[in-house]
């Protein structure tokens, strides 16, 4: 059962992948592939279309490349064109240049409106803005309350002069929304409108003359990440019915990874500026094209996942590790339970595991995990004594069973704890020699990790074999200055390690990514 | 921060994330099947009572602006009379196919055209193949020429995709107790809003129906469903905001028993099918009640827009808390709903409700024939 396009591209490549050439019909029977693939992740047909076409054209072209094998080729011809569907570019908000801004929400109904609302709202507050939330939704029952909530837990101000649930005039508390801004003096008005059908022509025409009466510098449309085909119809109707400017997407945490937002982008023309990837009022992301193209592609999200790192950690942690990691001391638990306890700060285990590259096909086992599990793994630790957490390997059988009882936990879990923590120590150490700065190619070949899709022998004999490879591709890295070059080596590698049972994190293009990415990082 | 640091960092943090999931992955496969955390607290059987809202069916001094409790129209015929509604959102759909089955000779590029329709209505690249590949050999073998030989097809064909035998009819009658009925989805279906107008349908037919509040993570959630019930003199049962859902279920439950209600309908908070913690509660929200009372239909909220993600909702929630009914919400818009029949093809899961619009009583049961009627009309 595939649940996501990139789950079905990984599993139509897997049937590429060793092929020396592309024949005709194997092109024919990818683009037929894709075609399915898309059209499951909800991708409109009519853009399906134009979007197989162009992939079809260019695999057949003579773009030959040395270094790829047809298979990469393809998915590199995928991406690129999906990067090119999904907007190229990416935008921030257009604020007026004399406030107060204004900024129109308009969707079907549970689009996520009045919570997009209040992320917004807290987005720009941070951003040393000051935001006034209007509940100019005066249809749903309790949706006033419901924003005043939500302006309350971002601590921003909220217009709400009528109660809603049918009484007012949403043109008239937009526009008086908008004159309070200007004379108290906030900088950005949002206003969350009534969930509507774009079909009914009234409720339409009314969301034209709030438009009219609040003349809104972005108007916005939300859309859910599940829709489906109708995503086209309400885009085009939106757009033809007020004008919209561009688009967020909402529930993008779900696994339902967003072909609307193909869809969308392609018959509107209108950008996408963010995503929303959670409940709680912080999880809004700006819209990247090319991250949400890797994502779709499998590739992971490496980029997002680095800028949450970033926000998660401490400058004063990052340099008390990097002084350890120098002075060739070894990681302790206690550090990985820092560790740990920062990753929660990350978001959801889930989450991040699936912005790894690699990750698609296991999507099954990630939706099982849960995010309990770091708890889980935190009460082993703690029911460590001091002494037991600086050196692990004092840890003989009668110490482990108690850990165990004191845990909750049967003492394999205790077991296999220890076991990993000894192999990511391994290699937290090969890192420290290598000034700590291992080719990225590595990475999604840490010890454990490869031995994950589908768990059959986790440190068993094959998972040892594909560490090996691992790590030989991450020797590779060092081998080039130029990441670009640096690829072009791990891809060939990868080629001649013969991957089992395809698992993704070679693929060429994850390589181009990772490099870069990181090489951003540096130059900060 | 300096960039070397931070690298290592996140170095740090991968192997972190690594280890802990390469754990995970061990024991839950070790462990499948067995309930690793399951709630062994009792909850809710000794909550204050302060927890239950105060019942707005017997309001001592009614606020200013609630009505009298209103009568909804009646249940019967609803279909027919949302008819017009329906067909708006599917003449495309209807009208397309028939255009093309009604053109001169039937071939490849037009049964190919019959498949985009289909595809364009969310029907799923499975059902959407198979209807045609159906469609197309029964045409050849039957000669269809004219358009109402095409259209009597189409519908035969329609109908059987729908599957006019599966029981669809909505078990709100429990002797010795009231009916419980748990409504669940993902965020932004349409929950809160069918809880009350299913609350209506009761209501109209002289059920006493006690509403339960368990969606207690969205802001104002319960505000809403309040507004619903004292429309139609429902008590709602309540909880704190950010409460404890089983509590408020298992409270609703204890009302109406004590108010020897016919039924109770639970309406619980928005959940995608991919947050495993969120499931759990809504495992434990179902656990709870049947402490109680035994669940007599658990209604799976649909949006009609929602694409081919819909199965793997119907799937998820279907595990943990045993749908028994799709309520196919948002119909009166342009999406036509498609996906419902997947979900009852492959999870055998039948849709009992439509919802058609956004006036209280625009709630109907589900009627294969009107449904394909209306499609085709």
């Amino acid at each position: 059962m595939f649940t996501s396009l990139s789950d079905r591209l990984a599993a139509t490549f897997k049937n590429l992948r060793g092929k020396g050439r592309l024949s005709e019909a194997d092109v024919t029977a990818t683009v037929r592939e894709i075609r399915t693939a898309l059209l499951e992740a909800d991708v409109a047909l009519p853009v399906v279309t134009a979007f197989t076409a162009r992939v079809r054209e260019r695999a057949l072209g003579a773009e030959v490349s040395g270094a790829l094998n047809p298979a990469q080729q393809v998915v590199k011809i995928v991406h690129e064109e999906l990067v090119a569907v999904l907007g190229g570019e990416t935008r921030r908000l257009r604020l007026a240049k004399t406030p107060p801004s204004v900024l129109l929400l308009a969707g079907l109904q549970g689009a996520g409106k009045t919570t997009l609302a209040g992320k917004l709202a807290l987005l720009l507050k941070n951003d040393g803005h000051q935001p006034l939330l209007v509940a100019a939704d005066l249809q749903r029952p309790n949706a006033v309350e419901q924003l005043s909530v939500v302006a309350e837990r971002a601590g921003v101000a909220v217009h709400a002069p009528e109660p809603g649930n049918g009484v007012g005039d949403p043109v008239q508390v937009a526009a008086s929304g908008v004159e309070l801004a200007r004379t108290k003096g906030y900088d950005v008005v949002i206003v969350d409108t009534a969930g509507r059908l774009a079909v009914d022509t009234d409720l339409m025409d009314q969301l034209a003359r709030v438009r009219d009466a609040v003349r809104p510098d972005d108007t916005l449309l939300v859309v859910d990440a599940m829709i489906g085909q109708d995503a086209v119809t309400t885009a085009t109707l939106f757009d033809e019915g007020i004008g919209i400017d561009g688009v967020v997407l909402s529930k993008l945490d779900g696994d339902a990874r967003g072909g609307a937002a193909l869809s969308v982008v392609t018959v509107t023309g209108k950008p996408l500026l963010y995503a929303s990837v959670g409940e709680k009022l912080t999880d809004l992301e700006v819209f990247h094209p090319d991250r949400m193209a890797s994502r779709i592609l499998d590739m992971g999200d490496v980029l997002t996942l680095i800028e949450q790192a970033e926000r998660a950690f401490d400058a004063e942690q990052a340099a008390r590790m990097a002084g350890k990691v120098a002075k060739g001391d070894d990681f302790t638990l206690e550090d990985f339970l820092e560790q740990m306890q920062a990753l929660k700060k990350m978001g959801s285990l889930t989450k991040l595991l699936g912005m790894l590259p690699g990750m698609g096909e296991m999507r099954a086992q990630l939706d099982s995990l849960d995010d309990r599990e770091l708890d889980r793994v935190a009460a082993i630790i703690h029911s460590m004594t001091p002494a037991e957490r600086a050196d692990h390997k004092i840890l003989n059988a009668s110490r482990r069973a108690r850990i165990a009882k004191g845990a909750g936990v049967e003492v394999q879990a205790v077991n296999q704890l220890v076991d990993r923590f000894t192999e990511a120590q391994k290699m937290m150490r090969q890192m420290g020699k290598r000034g700590g700065m291992p080719g990225m190619g590595g990475m999604p070949a840490i010890p454990g990790m490869p031995g994950m899709p589908g768990m059959p022998g986790a440190g068993g004999k094959r998972a040892k074999a594909r560490q090996k490879a691992g790590t030989r591709a991450a020797k590779g890295a060092k081998r080039s200055g130029n990441p670009a070059k640096r690829a072009q080596q791990q891809a060939q590698r990868a080629g001649e390690d013969a991957q089992p049972d395809g698992a993704a994190p070679l693929d060429p293009a994850v390589l181009e990514e990772l490099p870069e990415a990181f090489r951003g990082l540096l130059d900060r | 921060m300096n960039a070397a640091a931070t690298y290592l960092l996140i170095s740090f943090a991968f192997l972190v994330l690594v280890v802990v999931a390469a754990v995970a992955f061990v024991r839950n496969r070790r462990s499948r099947g067995i309930d690793y955390y399951a709630d062994t607290t009792e909850p809710a059987a000794e909550r204050p009572e302060k927890l239950l809202g105060a019942p707005p069916g017997e309001p001592e001094a009614p606020p200013v602006g609630v009505l009298e409790a209103e009568r909804p129209a009646p249940v019967a015929g609803r279909l027919t009379r949302l008819r017009g509604r329906l067909a708006r959102s599917n003449s495309t759909l209807g009208h397309g196919l028939l255009a093309l089955l009604s053109r001169e000779k039937l071939d490849d590029e037009t049964w190919d055209d019959v498949e985009a329709t289909l595809l364009q209505a969310d029907l799923g690249v499975g059902p959407a193949q198979e209807l045609v590949d159906r469609l197309r050999a029964r045409a050849r073998a039957e000669g269809v020429q004219d358009p109402e030989a095409a259209k009597a097809l189409l519908r035969d064909e329609l109908l059987t995709l729908v599957d006019p035998a599966l029981d669809r009819s909505l078990v709100t009658h429990r002797d010795g107790g009231p009916a419980v009925v748990l409504v669940v989805g993902v965020n932004g279906t349409g929950k809160t809003t069918t809880t009350g107008k299913l609350a209506r349908v009761l209501v109209a037919e002289d059920r006493r129906v006690v509403l339960g509040a368990a969606d207690t993570f969205r802001a104002a959630a319960t505000g809403q469903l309040q507004t619903w019930g004292e429309r139609v003199g429902a008590p709602v049962v309540t909880g704190p905001e950010g409460g404890d859902p089983a509590s408020v279920a298992y409270d609703a439950v204890s009302r109406a028993i004590a108010d020897s209600a016919d039924a109770v309908v639970i309406d619980t908070a928005g959940r995608l099918h991919t947050k495993a913690g969120l499931m759990d509660e809504l495992g434990k929200v179902k656990r709870v009640v049947e402490k109680q009372a035994p669940v007599s239909e658990v209604l799976l909220v649909l949006d009609a827009t929602t694409g081919q993600n819909g199965l793997r909702q119907a799937q998820v929630f279907g595990e943990v808390v045993e749908v028994t009914g799709i309520v196919l919400t948002k119909l009166d818009g342009t999406a036509k709903g498609g996906i419902v029949v997947a979900v009852q093809r492959e999870l055998g899961v039948p849709v009992k409700l439509v919802g058609l619009g956004e006036g209280p009583d625009d709630l109907a049961p589900f009627e294969p024939e009107a449904f394909v009627d209306a499609l085709l009309a």
